[in-house]
């Protein structure tokens, strides 16, 4: 598993409306988990709706904040500010690295 | 006529009509506009096909831009269920009066982690409503929300911040939800958040046929039809029977028009029925109703009146077939699309999609007259109370539009003891004119009686005739009425001819009396002219008498004068005269 191939496998994807708390907190928490769980194999890109509302309907977004996992497929959804780094690494369905 | 269907409605309150037929008759004039409505009930009850029209009907008929937000079915699947009620949706996506959006939500891929909330729904719905400036919303049906999300508390507070903002928005919204276990109107208890129109739809199979129902649960500051309404999703979309029970202010013309059976109008105070008004033709079977009633269209089709034939016993062809038998031709009128033959088995489906489809089809083609053979067996196996209500609204909606109807009804009551008419009573008291037609049965023979029960405004005739069916057409004819019965067919036959050769037999006296009299007076002529001449003959014979004796007289004298002369002029002639002596 630690071939150059899985480098940057996960394509991740926060959808979030403006700057709000849950936004804020969404973001933070996912670029911990990243770095603790997925160093160097991820990409994130936020995106925020109040400025694209068009994207919403491409990932079928209704709830906020909303992380898609894009690559590996299958497409993950997780809802909600990410605070349970537990659950987010099952919605991601990633290993926990043990520091 | 719609400003005085709701009084109760504040002038703040306004309403957007549906389009819906008969729905918009029921709550004044359409759905409250700027806020939500929600419509529920169980699954396939029509809920996304009412939402549909809503937006449709909005878009096309009010010029109104509507955004429907999907949760179940996607944009192609619903544009086809649609598509077969001529809806294209492709082109009013494609002029931007719709706007279709699908949510799906697959519980399968979403895990939940801490606080959200429904922003990204907030964000899509308000990206629709500014891409097409729309006025009208319809979320069909949230409730898929519920089943998606595990945390429900977050969903309700978030789904009563949705109405909220739709109403802020001022968007007129249609939120359909599922129907609840037992008395519940919704699963999730929608109503809690929608509370300003609830309309509920309901779909029952009784006796194998099924039904659909609407109701008005609630309007909020508006007046409404309270009462369950039957209602049908036929060839043209959603349609909500009846449309004008809640008012009996039709107008009542003055025209008349003929049955097509010159007697008959005659019995009908010599004009025939109103314009606009309802005939009831009952009677046992084979007693002629159906004759009757094809007469009545054949009559409206001579006028050059459109004429809609609902058959439930025939089919259209057999209809055609069977009416030539008796002189009515009605195949020229059909071809002319004067005349329109709608046939189908009554059992097809329930009396309210009967009743609903007539309607659609009167919408449709506009008659001005419309004839039912026969309605009984529309309301077969079913009671009174359910079927009364009913008949009334298709009659309602008959006379608003100032259609004349004429419905057959086979009545169950022998022509024994019990009276035919009996088994009428209910439906009778909707009609304006009731013809009764009855067998009696006499020497041998059956033969049709037609009686005028009723017919209301008209100084009808009460007396009895007998019908004929011939090819040569319906007739009318006087019957005979004997020292205890009146007599028909053979019998009044025979009773007339019977009259005619007695009246033969009294000419023959007169004439032969008339020829005595004439030979007498001629006699007493002749007599008179016998006297006359022997008269002038004893006359005669008087007046030579007296002309001999004058010239004996003048002789004498002439003789006495000459004697005279021969004396010698001398005046004593008496010795001569006494010489001659």
């Amino acid at each position: 598993m630690n071939t150059m191939a899985e480098t940057r496998t996960y394509d991740l994807r926060l959808y979030v409306a403006g700057q709000t708390e849950k936004s804020l907190a969404a973001l933070v928490n996912l670029k911990r988990i990243c770095e603790t769980h997925l160093a160097g194999q991820y990409r994130i890109e936020v995106i925020d709706l109040t400025k694209t509302p068009q994207l919403a309907a491409g990932d079928q977004i209704f709830a906020l904040p909303t992380l898609v996992r894009r690559l590996p497929e299958p497409i993950k959804k997780i809802i909600g500010d990410l605070s349970n780094e537990e659950r987010v690494l099952v919605g991601l369905d990633v290993q926990a690295v043990k520091r | 006529m719609k400003k005085n269907m709701h009084p109760a409605v504040t002038p703040a309150l306004r309403k957007s009509p549906t389009g819906i037929i008969g729905l918009d008759e029921i709550t004044g004039g359409g759905l409250p506009t700027g806020r939500p409505t929600l419509v529920c009930g169980s699954a396939g009850c029509g809920k996304t096909m009412l939402a549909m029209e809503f937006i449709v009907r909005g878009a096309v008929e009010s010029g109104e831009p509507g955004v429907f937000m999907m949760f179940e079915e996607n944009e192609a699947e619903l544009t086809a269920n649609v598509r077969s009620l001529g809806f294209d949706l492709d082109r009013l996506v494609k002029q931007k009066m719709i706007a279709l959006d699908h949510v799906h939500i697959e519980r399968s891929e979403i895990e939940e982690t801490g606080e959200y909330d429904l922003e990204g729904l907030f964000i899509r719905l308000g990206y629709a409503i500014d891409a097409i400036g729309a006025k009208r919303v319809v979320l069909d049906t949230v409730e898929a929300l519920f089943a998606g999300l595990p945390n429900h508390a977050i969903l309700r507070a978030e789904l009563r911040r949705l109405f909220r903002w739709l109403k802020n928005r001022g968007m007129t919204a249609i939120i359909t939800g599922e129907r609840g276990e037992g008395n519940a109107i919704t699963r999730y208890g929608l109503e809690e958040y929608v509370a300003d129109c609830v309309i509920t739809l309901d779909h029952r199979v009784t006796e194998q046929i099924s039904t659909r129902r609407l109701r008005v649960l609630k309007y909020r500051g508006s007046a409404h039809g309270t009462n369950e309404y039957p209602f049908l999703i036929g060839e043209r979309g959603f349609s909500v029977l009846p449309i004008t029970s809640l008012r009996l202010d039709h107008a009542a013309p003055a025209g008349r028009l003929s049955t097509g059976i010159a007697r008959l109008d005659e019995m009908l105070d010599g004009q025939g029925v109103f314009g606009g008004s309802s005939v009831l033709v009952s009677g046992a079977p084979g007693t002629g109703k159906s004759s009757i009633g094809a007469k009545f269209a054949d009559a409206a089709c001579r006028r050059g009146e459109r004429t809609l034939l609902f058959a439930y016993e025939e089919s259209s062809a057999q209809i055609l077939r069977n009416m030539r038998s008796i002189g009515i031709d009605l195949a020229p009128w059909v071809k002319k699309g004067l005349l329109q033959i709608h046939a189908s088995r009554p059992a097809l489906s329930g009396l309210e999609q009967h009743l609903v489809a007539m309607h659609d089809m009167v919408q449709a083609f506009r008659p001005a007259v419309v004839v039912v053979d026969p309605i009984s067996n529309l309301t077969l196996e079913r009671s009174e109370a359910e079927v009364m209500p009913t008949l009334m609204r298709l009659i309602d909606f008959l006379k608003q539009q100032q259609i004349t109807s004429l419905f057959t009804s086979l009545t169950t009551g022998g022509t024994g003891t019990s009276a035919p008419e009996d088994s009428e009573v209910g439906v009778s008291s909707l009609m304006d004119t009731w013809l009764l037609l009855r067998n009696v049965e006499f020497n041998g023979e059956r033969n049709r009686l037609i009686y005028v029960m009723k017919s209301r405004g008209m100084a009808h005739s009460n007396q009895v005739r007998e019908f004929v069916l011939s090819d040569a057409g319906i007739d009318l004819v006087d019957v005979y009425l004997g020292a205890d019965r009146v007599l028909t067919g053979t019998a009044r036959v025979a009773q007339a001819a019977h009259e005619r050769a007695a009246a033969e037999l009294r000419r023959e006296d007169h004439e032969r009396k008339l020829r005595l009299l004439a030979a007498k007076r001629k006699a007493i002529e002749a007599q008179i002219a016998a006297l006359n001449a022997e008269g002038e003959a004893e006359a005669a014979e008087v007046q030579f008498a007296i002309a001999q004796e004058s010239l004996q007289e003048t002789t004498t004298q002439q003789d006495s004068a000459a004697m005279a002369q021969l004396r010698g002029g001398s005046k004593a002639g008496n010795g001569r005269t006494k010489g001659k002596r």
